[in-house]
């Protein structure tokens, strides 16, 4: 089956591995289960929710368990925060609320309390009370300048209407006079409503800075005690004349009524009067006042008589009046008597309040000032302990300060001597150091000079060596000037040359020295010139080959000559290695000479030609010393040379 | 030191001849003078030349040879 359920497989090996073929029912059965086509679909379905359902629980699980990679599922897989919070409540550490809780834990802390309650700030109480304070001082003003205002309106009005009343004044003033009294009126009016305004928020005012004074008073600030004091004085005297003023414009008022009162009862007389008037005389409409020449006699009289009328009516009302003007003075003296009692019951009220209120506030004052006067004793009191107080702790500062003093001193020594002895140290070692370094460096600066020393003498022997190299060449070189039959060069100055260039080596100049004496003036001959000599010399030896001291004569030169003649030997012969006897023959001699001569071995040519005797070796005498100069000078100059050449090769520095 | 002896051949020559010129001339002039002519002084005055030039050659010759001695007398 395609299905190639890997549990199935597994749990088919596990079987396999616990039963073997013990069971094979149970294969069987497993197989059953893995070819049957219809329930594998479920097969899948099942396990493919049972895997999805495991993994939910198991990150739920773990979730729980660790918050970090609960926090981790919630931000990288959406909704699963929804589904986390659903299983497990919130995250207690989600960075969110842990942001909001550090945030309102930031804010809440700073502002516990909510701002405006300013019972702990005495400066804003006292701005608060001064600006009340101010408020109502301004209020109270304007209520009393309307009180005032008032008062005086009232006192204009009532005067006017007095004047108005009593005074006699032309008619034609008269209209003009109930005018101004009506302005007044309503002048008065106007600022008795206005000052009842005013009053009532000056009354306002002042309730609220008495509620500030109140409140002022419960801070227990000391500064702010004065103050209130002072505001409240304030307010007294502000309550104080407010009352006062309200007592005036009362007073006036109630004049002003009574004087109104009389007006109104005047202007009822009067419009009695004038209504009698009108009924006595219909005809005259106008006003009375402004009559003066219209009125006939008639009316005049009837006026009169009118007049008359009712003055004795008047008198009449007037007997009956002052009859009853006891009683009604009585009654009014009760009625004022009850209205003053009232009155005084209120000022008497008003005059203990405002005594009350003086004498709280002389109180007040009184305590406070017995508290300043007692804080400034307290104060002094406390200033002479805090001086005692400071005196002690100078003292024991000052002991303090030496006990320390000494110990930091003691310290401090302690520490320097540490020090010094340190530094000391430190600049011994550096000393040392300096020291060892610069014996190093003067050691290294010796070992470089020596070094430079040795190699400027090993560079000046090498030049020496240079030099005497080539001052040798030089001298070998001179050897080679020979001509053909000329000697060389006087070799005088080559050696002299070799014996400037070595002055200080003994060996050179031993060598220098050793040249023979005719080489240096004369020079030597070259070995061929030598070779042609002796070629010359061979006939004249072969011819006295037989003379010596004892045949001498001149018949043996003779037959020297006669040997010479028929005489013949090898031009040139091999020497042997060993000369015998025979060999000393003068002309074997020769022949061995002549055939060293032509292989250039000279020396042995002369070893060999220094062996002939007698005349013969006289003949080549002289070619013998050339000869034998020649070898002389060419070894030292070999000699030389090959010294010259070691001495080079010894102080050349190979490369 | 070869021209030596060609040195000592010449002067020998030389010398021999002169020598013997001379002993003819003197023998001539003796044989002319006291000898009446006879030849006998010229050849012996030319056998004097001859051999007195012979012994200086040969003297000439042998004279590196010869050793010369000097009595020391005791004193």
């Amino acid at each position: 089956a395609q299905y190639s359920l890997s549990p199935c497989y597994v749990s088919l090996a596990l079987y396999k591995c616990l039963y073997g073929r013990a069971h094979p029912t149970n294969l069987q059965h497993h197989r059953h289960y893995t070819s049957g086509e219809s329930s594998g679909a479920a097969k899948v379905v099942a396990v493919g929710l049972v895997t999805l359902g495991s993994s939910i629980g198991g990150t739920v699980l773990y979730a729980k368990w660790d918050p970090k990679f609960r926090t981790a599922v919630e931000k990288n897989i959406p909704y699963s925060d929804w589904l986390l919070g659903m299983a497990l409540g919130p995250n207690p550490y989600s960075p969110v609320t842990a942001h909001k809780k550090q945030v309102s834990k930031f804010i809440t802390p700073k502002y516990p309390t909510t701002p405006p309650d300013l019972t702990t700030n005495p400066l804003s109480r006292i701005a608060s009370l001064e600006e009340s304070l101010a408020s109502s001082a301004k209020t109270t003003l304007q209520a009393i300048g309307a009180q005032e205002a008032a008062l005086q309106a009232i006192g204009s009005h009532t005067h006017k209407l007095k004047e108005a009343m009593e005074a006699e004044v032309p008619p034609d003033q008269k209209s003009a006079q109930w005018r101004d009294l009506e302005t007044a009126l309503a002048e008065r009016r106007s600022t008795v409503n206005d000052a009842g305004a005013a009053l009532l928020k000056a009354r306002d005012a002042l309730d609220s800075l008495r509620s500030v004074i109140d409140k002022a008073k419960e801070s227990k600030v000391a500064a702010v005690q004065p103050l209130v004091l002072a505001a409240e004085e304030n307010l007294h005297s502000m309550v104080v004349d407010l009352d006062q003023a309200v007592t005036k414009v009362q007073s006036a008022e109630s004049e002003a009524k009574i004087v109104s009162q009389y007006t109104e009862l005047v202007n009822e007389a009067k419009r009695q009067f004038q209504k009698e008037l009108s009924s006595l005389t219909p005809e005259i409409q106008a006003n009375w006042k402004g009559l003066t020449g219209k009125l006939s006699a008639d009316d005049l009289n009837a006026l009169i008589a009118h007049a008359h009328r009712r003055i004795d009516q008047l008198n009449r009302e007037l007997a009956e009046q002052r009859v009853r003007e006891q009683v009604h003075i009585e009654a009014a003296l009760e009625q004022q008597k009850l209205e003053d009692q009232k009155a005084l019951d209120k000022a008497v009220h008003t005059a203990t309040q405002h005594s009350k209120e003086e004498a709280r506030l002389e109180q007040e004052r009184k305590l406070s000032e017995l508290r300043e006067v007692m804080e400034a004793e307290m104060r002094t009191q406390l200033r002479r302990q805090a001086a005692a107080h400071t005196d002690h702790l100078r003292d024991i500062l000052k002991v303090q300060e030496q006990e320390l003093r000494s110990e930091a001193e003691q310290v401090l020594n302690s520490k320097m001597l540490e020090q010094e002895t340190h530094y000391r140290q430190l600049t011994q070692e550096q000393l040392d150091n300096f020291t060892l370094d610069m014996n190093a460096a003067y050691a290294r600066l010796k070992g470089m000079e020596e070094a430079i020393d040795s190699h400027v003498i090993a560079e000046e022997e090498a030049r020496k060596a240079h030099q005497l190299w080539l001052s040798v060449e030089a001298l070998s070189y001179t050897l080679k000037t020979a001509g053909s039959d000329l000697p060389t060069k006087p070799l005088e100055s080559a050696v002299q040359a070799i014996q400037d260039s070595c002055c200080n080596n003994e060996f050179a100049l031993a060598l220098a020295s050793a040249l023979p004496e005719e080489s240096l003036r004369r020079g030597v001959y070259s070995e061929a010139s030598l070779r042609s000599r002796f070629n010359s010399l061979r006939s004249m030896v072969r011819r006295v080959a037989l003379i010596d001291e004892s045949h001498n004569s001149l018949y043996q030169y003779f037959l020297s000559y006669l040997q010479a003649a028929l005489l013949f030997e090898e031009k040139q012969a091999m020497p042997p290695t060993q000369l015998t006897n025979e060999d000393l023959d003068p002309f074997k001699l020769l022949s061995y000479a002549s055939y060293c001569l032509e292989h250039e071995d000279l020396e042995l040519a002369a070893k060999f030609v220094n062996q002939l005797r007698g005349e013969a070796r006289r003949v080549v005498q002289d070619w013998l010393t050339e000869a034998r100069l020649t070898l002389e000078t060419r070894q030292v100059v070999t000699l030389l040379s090959a010294y010259a050449n070691a001495v080079g090769l010894g102080t050349t520095q190979a490369p | 030191m070869a021209d030596e002896h060609g040195r000592k051949w010449d002067r020998c020559l030389a010398d021999t001849a002169v020598k013997t010129v001379t002993g003819i001339s003197v023998g001539i002039v003796l044989s002319v003078l006291f000898f009446k002519r006879r030849t006998w002084p010229v050849s012996l005055g030319s056998g004097m030349g001859l051999g007195m030039g012979y012994s200086n050659c040969q003297h000439d010759f042998r004279s590196p040879y010869l050793l010369h001695g000097n009595m020391v007398k005791d004193q």
